[in-house]
């Protein structure tokens, strides 16, 4: 088992430590859609591709994280609700440095 | 009213193979998209990235996958209404059904097919005050015809493809043209970028960024934005007759929802076990915007659930005809344009 504990404040406030394989190249947005932590069709709408904001997140541990994409960080500057400390889920892939991760799940743009 | 076959809503890759399946059974069909062009998601959101699973193409871009399918079912001679949503449906009496369009455009078939994937694109609308008291009182998201704002005072947000080319198209058209962006940086085509730089030097574009609007000031119609700076906080008004937000689009499975379809994760169930029809029969839903027991949204899924919901619906249009499935290679492709397209018969010729 290649593990990390990582824990997910969804969109209704509700905190939930999750186990997260490392070795399934998975990224967080792929994480929170296997658990079911939104609802489908709520997160992840572009597939991953950091076209869009579904998977937004705000970061709360200090964890370091990989740098920004251009991709990325172009996108996020045409999303809602972003703060300093806003990622897209699908661009943080799962490694063992990120045990301990906390982030929050930004609303769903209506 | 447009009569068809097939009604298909959603012209993405699963509405236009479900096009060529229908052809191969002489049946006609009609598609319905919200955008201005087919290819769904593979024109709109992705048409430069590769696609690896398409059976046959290890490599495929999304927008050639499309070409691809558009060369594909020219033979049928499909239908489009583009650029209008699905909004309604009613069943006749004599069990066909009546799909119109938000802009009152009606289609009459015995068989519809959702094929809607994520849903409709919609707007993107930006989070202010009193935004729906101006749409169409000087707030648009969509520019469907630029003389609107000819001589006027247009301010346009947004770093994307959009923002820079609809800038750039107004400066001519309009009297002042101010674009806000929440960043320095735009998203764009590279010429695109520069030929906003080379507009802005000569004053015919007022560049704020990094900026964006923060409230809208008017009576009726709007009269000036409040522009922030992202940086500085700082506040200032400007003076405009139009506001256009272009954040882009993105999918909301829209009015379908309301059309008495089971729903499940935000997609139409349907039976699996036989031929995607929904629960209301005549009414199937294909590709992405379905969902089953081990679904996957993929293309090539979706390319099986449009055959077979296309010999079901050869059932239901014509109960009492026999019919067995015929390759491609042995039937050959008769277009109802006449074309026809056939393995080249083999010889029977001596050699000496």
């Amino acid at each position: 088992m290649n593990d990390i504990k990582i824990r997910i404040t969804d969109r209704e406030g509700v905190s939930h430590e999750i186990d997260a394989p490392t070795d399934m190249n998975m990224n967080l947005m792929e994480v929170v859609r296997s658990y079911e932590l939104a609802p489908e069709g709520t997160i992840g709408i572009c597939g991953g591709m950091a076209m869009c904001a579904s998977c937004q997140c705000y970061i709360k541990s200090e964890h370091e994280l990989p740098e920004m994409s251009d991709d990325e960080d172009a996108m996020l500057a045409e999303a809602f609700n972003v703060e300093d400390n806003s990622r897209l889920g699908c661009q943080i892939h799962m490694t063992p440095e990120l045990d301990g991760l906390e982030v929050e799940l930004a609303p769903e743009e209506v | 009213m447009i009569k068809t076959d097939i009604l298909i809503i959603g012209a993405g890759p699963t509405g236009l193979f479900a096009v060529f399946e229908a052809g191969l059974l002489k049946l006609k069909c009609h598609l319905i998209d919200a955008l201005p062009q087919a290819g769904g998601q593979c024109s709109e959101i992705y048409p430069k990235k590769p696609i690896y699973d398409i059976p046959g193409f290890p490599e495929i871009l999304a927008g050639d996958l499309v070409a691809n399918l558009m060369e594909q079912i020219k033979p049928f001679q499909p239908g489009f209404t583009l650029g209008e949503r699905a909004e309604t449906i009613e069943k006749l009496e004599d069990e066909t059904f009546v799909v119109t369009t938000n802009n009152g455009t009606k289609h009459n078939a015995p068989i519809v097919a959702i094929a809607g994937g994520l849903g409709s694109f919609e707007p993107r609308k930006p989070k202010l005050d009193n935004l729906e008291k101006f749409e169409d009182n000087g707030l648009a998201y969509i520019i469907k015809d630029p003389e609107v704002y000819r001589n006027k005072k247009v301010l346009i947000a947004g770093g994307g493809d959009s923002a820079l080319d609809w800038a750039i198209f107004l400066a001519d058209v309009a009297s002042e043209v101010t674009l806000v962006h929440r960043r320095n940086e735009f998203r764009g085509a590279l010429d695109s970028v520069e030929k906003v730089q080379e507009l802005k030097n000569l004053g015919k574009i007022n560049l704020i960024t990094p900026a964006e609007v923060v409230e809208l000031k008017g009576d009726v119609n709007l009269k000036s934005v409040v522009v922030q700076n992202t940086a500085t906080k700082e506040n200032t008004r400007v003076e405009v007759d139009n506001f256009i937000p272009l954040f882009g689009l993105s999918p909301k499975l829209g009015p379908i929802g309301d059309w008495g379809l089971e729903i499940e994760k935000n997609a139409i169930k349907v039976d699996n076990t036989l031929d995607y029809q929904t629960n209301i029969p005549g009414i199937y839903a294909i590709g992405d915007v379905n969902t089953y027991p081990g679904k996957l949204k993929l293309i090539l899924c979706g390319f099986h659930e449009a055959t077979l919901m296309c010999q079901s619906a050869y059932q239901r249009i014509f109960p009492d005809k026999k019919y067995v499935m015929k390759y491609t290679t042995v039937g050959g492709v008769t277009g109802f344009d006449g074309s026809k397209k056939e393995a080249p018969k083999a010889v029977v010729k001596s050699i000496d």
